[in-house]
């Protein structure tokens, strides 16, 4: 197996979401020449043991493997039929006229195979990126390998094997352009997939993006929480603390040998979510404990509550390891009715651990239905906490209109955001954990 | 064209002389890590012999085994060394009475400091070092096999420290200087997925997964162990650990546990399996109260169905 189609593999292995290195990549080139190709399986097996660093992407690797070396794979379904009307057409002495119709004629299967393969090389069919040039390619691939001069044989001649070998031929080319997409024109798709729906309305999320989601979820939490828990001090450059440097020098009789200097330790929040998690807004409730859930360390203590009409703790549900299921099931079990803010804040106020140390996050559309909203219970929640932080599904427009209390609980909040996608979302963490450093 | 011997194959068939029946992509990591002089990183789960596996590569190559456990809160000085600082106070308790007229003669401050300095590097030498297992594996002049033991316990700190030592194979020590393997271990870490480790000491291993192994390699596993099983139990034995597996449990059981039961079983002198006889030894298997109850009503149905499959004489699935 030569360097460069070793290297094709490894580039369409990382579109597939393996993650490879340089280092890595070096070090697959070595291990593959100490091990030989073998029958395959070796190689497989070592790439795997270089490349691929956990059992997801082992399997995600094997899967590009074998899509890789589809087609030096013998007993391709047609193989059969045509051979047989070629043998036929070399007993009638048949033939002649372009490579292409001759190697048709004859049953030359390796040939096809060869030249299609020559075609997709020069027309660079690893360079494919969107599903809307798998036509093209096709079609540029069989040019090359010189449709012109068998469609002229075909009108010249009418023979019928030729017209199916074209067909066959023409399908071939197909195949082989949508295997190449496969391989080489993941990467950017799922990019720009995942720049969709980083920007798509959480609630209108189909079910079946809602994995993928999840996972970018994950993903986004962990930049942010490698980005937040740096550092847990900042020094206050050149301020002396006298306490600490008497403290530290005491073995010397107070001599200050070593100086200690002030700093800030950087508050880790403690959190409370409120999260209503009624009809439309539950989606994005889930999404929003699961992104807090990934924070994992860099916030000190997650507290989380959920209602429709009452406010309910969920904090020790979530702390189970499958967050995941944990959300899914917190919301199939409270999600229904409808939600009355009035009952919930004030059940809130009295439940939940609220010090000066808390940050306060409510999520939801402040739709009450027409149900006394409690405001005193929200000013009591605001009094106590460090900062009370509002997201809002809706847009800003649509604030107080209709059932809408927002604009009585918005002077009470530090922040009020409008949060509908990922993206929002992100950016709402991200000033939650900043505004807690100030 | 003459056949080349394979290497793989004389790997696998080293460890089985040990003892340890690898499958093919295992004696491919190890074939791989000794050339590449590259650390194996072994994930899996419990029971599946990641650490028995690094004691079979000791045996064959009939090297010293260090092994290091990890677990919460490991520092440098119980993974690399320590000095005796018991040793070294003791020593200049007894050397004071020595060092006092050394001392003595030297006229004034400076010259005293000087003759010190000569001494202070004494008690900082290879003599009042404690090496712990990092250190012990460098040093052996023949090379080693250093077992990392659950890295997924440690600290992602520990990690860091790791990086050097499996890039490198040589440490560093503030009062001695570098110090160098003169033939680099053989290293493997083993990690239970306890937490996801770090990309960088990913980068620098080879990562093998072993998996629960087929009927037919759990067969010969066994077998290798127990030499004196009957056959026939022993297919009975791995088929319905195979189904057994197939439900939905919080612990499946692993080699390691069917092991325990095969020899359990031969010590009852048990010929065949029944619905009972399992139903009795089942605690050997599943170490889980919820598990127990789950598997409870499929027992028979499996005991069964294991006896049956054992009797046709078909080989087992690989």
């Amino acid at each position: 197996m030569s360097e460069s189609s070793l290297l094709a593999l490894l580039r369409a292995a990382r579109g597939a979401g393996v993650r490879i290195s340089t280092a890595e990549t070096l070090e697959a080139l070595e291990a593959a020449a100490l091990v030989g190709p073998g029958d395959g399986t070796d190689l497989r097996d070592t790439l795997a043991l270089v490349c691929a660093k956990s059992a997801d992407e082992k399997r995600l690797f094997e899967d590009v493997f074998s899509l890789f070396f589809a087609p030096q794979k013998p007993a391709a379904p047609k193989l059969p039929a045509v051979e047989e009307r070629g043998a036929g057409g070399e007993a009638q002495g048949g033939g002649g006229g372009s490579g292409l119709a001759r190697m048709i004629l004859e049953g030359d299967r390796a040939g096809l195979d060869q030249a299609l393969a020559d075609a997709a090389r020069a027309e660079d069919a690893q360079a494919i990126r969107f599903f809307t040039q798998t036509n093209a390619l096709a079609r540029r691939m069989l040019d090359r390998m010189g449709l012109a001069a068998l469609e002229a044989e075909i009108a010249a001649n009418a023979d019928p094997r030729l017209r199916e070998g074209l067909d066959m031929l023409r399908a071939e080319a197909r195949a082989e352009a949508e295997r190449n997409l496969r391989l080489f024109g993941r990467e950017e798709s799922e990019a720009l997939r995942e720049y969709m729906l980083r920007r798509a309305r959480l609630a209108a999320i189909s079910p079946r993006e809602r994995a993928r989601l999840a996972s970018l979820t994950r993903a986004m939490a962990k930049k942010l929480a490698t980005r937040h828990s740096r550092r847990r001090r900042v020094a206050k450059r050149g301020t002396l603390d006298l306490r600490g440097t008497l403290r530290r020098n005491m073995g010397w009789d107070g001599i200050p040998f070593l100086l200690r200097h002030r700093a800030t330790r950087v508050a880790r929040p403690r959190l409370v979510v409120f999260c209503d998690i009624s009809g439309s807004v539950a989606a994005l409730s889930g999404f929003l404990l699961l992104f807090l859930h990934s924070l994992g360390a860099v916030v000190r203590d997650l507290g989380a509550f959920v209602f429709t009409g009452e406010a309910i703790d969920v904090t020790t549900t979530l702390k189970a390891p499958d967050a995941e299921a944990a959300i899914a099931r917190i919301l199939a079990e409270h999600g229904n009715g409808s939600s009355n803010y009035g009952t919930a804040l004030a059940g809130f106020a009295r439940d939940a651990r609220i010090d000066r140390h808390t940050t306060v996050v409510i999520l939801g559309d402040g739709r009450g239905n027409r149900a006394p909203p409690r405001v005193d219970a929200l000013e009591d929640i605001a009094r106590r906490a460090r900062q009370l932080v509002w997201l809002n599904p809706e847009h800003p427009a649509l604030w107080g209109t209709g059932d809408s209390d927002m604009p009585r609980y918005a002077p009470f909040c530090r922040q009020l955001r409008p949060c509908r996608t990922l993206d929002e979302l992100e950016r709402a963490v991200d000033g939650l954990l900043l505004l807690h450093r100030a | 064209m003459s056949i080349a011997p394979d290497p793989i194959a004389a790997v696998a068939e080293g460890l089985g002389r040990t003892g340890y029946i690898a499958s093919r992509p295992i004696a491919l990591a190890l074939h791989l890590a000794q050339h590449l002089q590259k650390p194996i990183l072994v994930e899996g789960p419990a029971g599946v012999g990641k650490t028995e596996l690094s004691r079979a590569i000791a045996a064959w190559l009939g090297l010293p085994l260090h092994r290091l456990q990890c677990h919460e809160g490991l520092d440098e000085s119980r993974a690399l060394y320590e000095w005796k600082y018991g040793k070294q106070l003791l020593y200049t308790q007894i050397l004071k009475d020595r060092i006092a007229p050394m001392l003595g003669d030297a006229p004034g401050l400076g010259p005293a400091l000087k003759a010190l300095e000569g001494f202070s590097d004494l008690f900082f030498s290879e003599q009042f070092l404690e090496p712990r297992p990092l250190l012990a594996a460098l040093r052996e002049p023949r090379g080693c096999v250093l077992l990392i033991d659950e890295i997924d316990k440690s600290d992602e700190a520990f990690e860091a420290f790791l990086l050097e030592l499996l890039a490198d194979h040589a440490v560093t020590i503030p009062e001695l200087g570098t110090i160098r393997a003169a033939v680099p271990p053989l290293v493997l870490l083993t990690s239970n997925g306890m937490r996801e480790l770090g990309d960088a000491l990913k980068r620098r291993c080879l990562h093998l997964f072993i998996g629960l192994p087929s009927p037919a390699m759990e067969a010969r596993i066994v077998a290798a162990r127990l030499p004196g099983i009957p056959t026939v139990l022993l297919r009975q034995i791995v088929l319905f650990i195979h189904g057994l597996r197939a439900l939905d449990l919080k612990k499946l059981p692993s080699i390691s546990e069917t092991i325990d039961w095969a020899r359990a079983l031969t010590l009852l002198h048990t010929e065949h399996l029944s619905a009972d006889l399992v139903r009795e030894t089942l605690n050997i298997l599943l170490k889980h109260e919820a598990d127990i109850s789950a598997a409870q009503p499929a027992l028979a149905g499996l005991a069964f169905q294991a006896k049956r499959d054992a009797e046709t004489g078909m080989p087992l699935p690989a």
